[in-house]
């Protein structure tokens, strides 16, 4: 076992620790850690095990097994990039939802307050 | 017919007195909702103060999420017909009759305030011709009629079109995707000419350096609502 090799699994055993860390604190939800700890499991499964790492490497067609850790660990990344792109989608649908809620709201509100006060001085 | 004047507003307390004012002279069955997309300045207090219903946007929503809040008031109150006019004094009250007019038949579902229709006056600069010239044929390719003022925000939207509009609209630079939309939903859109003013206060919300930034993003949400479900 080299150097790199206990890198790599030092890498993606903390990325799995912090992120089971994280939704055991409640800092983060279930539903935004499933890629995270899918990559962390991909990613430590494949540190740990050279052979398979190579076998993959070798039937992909890369001569240099490590840079396909580096591959995984990009495509992971790319998708969960993604999501975070469709998550803000849907928070800004959500927000501006909500803003003309509450503007209506505070129209009806006041407009409630203005007859009550007309009623009784 | 019961309609509703939806005038979006951000910073706009120069004109606004104005603009109702026009309102009052010469639409005056027209009821009035102004929609402050949370301007920094006195646009709120102003309209409220001449007796206008005013929504409040807690903050910026951008002029779609405004338009849209002011769709929304007009299906809350169930009103027949609801026109947007913009808040800089552009659009004269004196012409929403002939706005209205081809809606009271039922002859369309959206009509449009067409500056380039009948009498030409509007003199557009370069920049701003070509974009219109760009969109006005994809649009007309596209809906398969001839919309000479893709751009205009001076437009006439019958029920289904504010029950359409409460659920969709685009955000930013939203006035032609609405009508993509609008016609893949099946919905009739025709234009009326009409004559407009220039701004009284304020400035366009589309500046030189924007303009080509505007027409790219427009064009690719054309594009992107073409393939949209």
């Amino acid at each position: 076992m080299d150097l790199l090799n206990v890198l790599a699994i030092f890498g993606s055993g903390t990325v799995l620790f912090l992120v089971i860390e994280l939704i055991r604190r409640g800092r983060l939800k279930e539903r935004y850690s499933l890629l995270w700890l899918f990559a962390g499991i991909v990613l430590l499964i494949l540190s740990l095990s050279r052979r398979l790492l190579e076998y993959l490497s070798h039937l992909l067609g890369i001569f240099y097994p490590p840079s396909f850790l580096f591959l995984i660990a990009f495509l992971f990344l790319l998708l969960i990039t993604l999501h975070f792109s469709v998550v803000i989608s849907g928070l800004s649908e959500k927000n501006k939802k909500l803003a003309q809620e509450l503007a209506l709201l505070k129209h009806e509100v006041e407009t409630f307050r203005g007859m009550l006060q007309k009623g009784n001085p | 017919m019961k309609f509703l004047v939806i005038i979006p507003a951000y910073n706009e307390e120069e004109s606004l007195p104005g603009v109702i004012g026009d309102l009052r002279d010469h639409a005056s069955d027209a009821d009035i909702v102004v929609v402050d997309d949370g301007s920094a300045d006195a646009t709120a207090r102003i309209a409220e103060g001449l007796g206008v219903p005013v929504l409040r946007l807690p903050f910026n929503l951008g002029i779609g999420g405004a338009m849209q809040a002011g769709y929304l008031y007009a299906r809350q109150r169930g009103y027949d017909a609801a026109i947007q006019f913009d808040g800089d004094g552009q659009h004269l009250a004196a012409e929403i009759g002939s706005l209205l007019a081809p809606l009271r038949t039922g002859a369309t579902d959206l009509v449009i305030g067409s500056r380039f229709l009948g009498q030409r006056e509007y003199k557009p600069s370069f920049s701003r011709k070509v974009g219109i010239l760009v969109f006005s044929s994809t649009l007309s390719m596209i809906l398969g009629i001839r919309v000479t003022d893709t751009t205009s925000g001076f437009r006439a939207a019958n029920r289904q079109v504010i029950e359409f509009y409460t659920k969709a609209y685009p955000d930013d630079y939203p006035e032609v995707e609405a009508l993509v939309l609008l016609h893949k939903a099946g919905l009739r859109i025709a234009e009326v000419p009409v004559r407009m003013r220039e701004r009284i206060g304020g400035r366009s919300s589309i500046t030189a350096l924007r303009s080509g930034y505007y027409m790219i993003k427009v064009l690719l949400a054309v594009f992107v609502d073409l393939l949209k479900k």
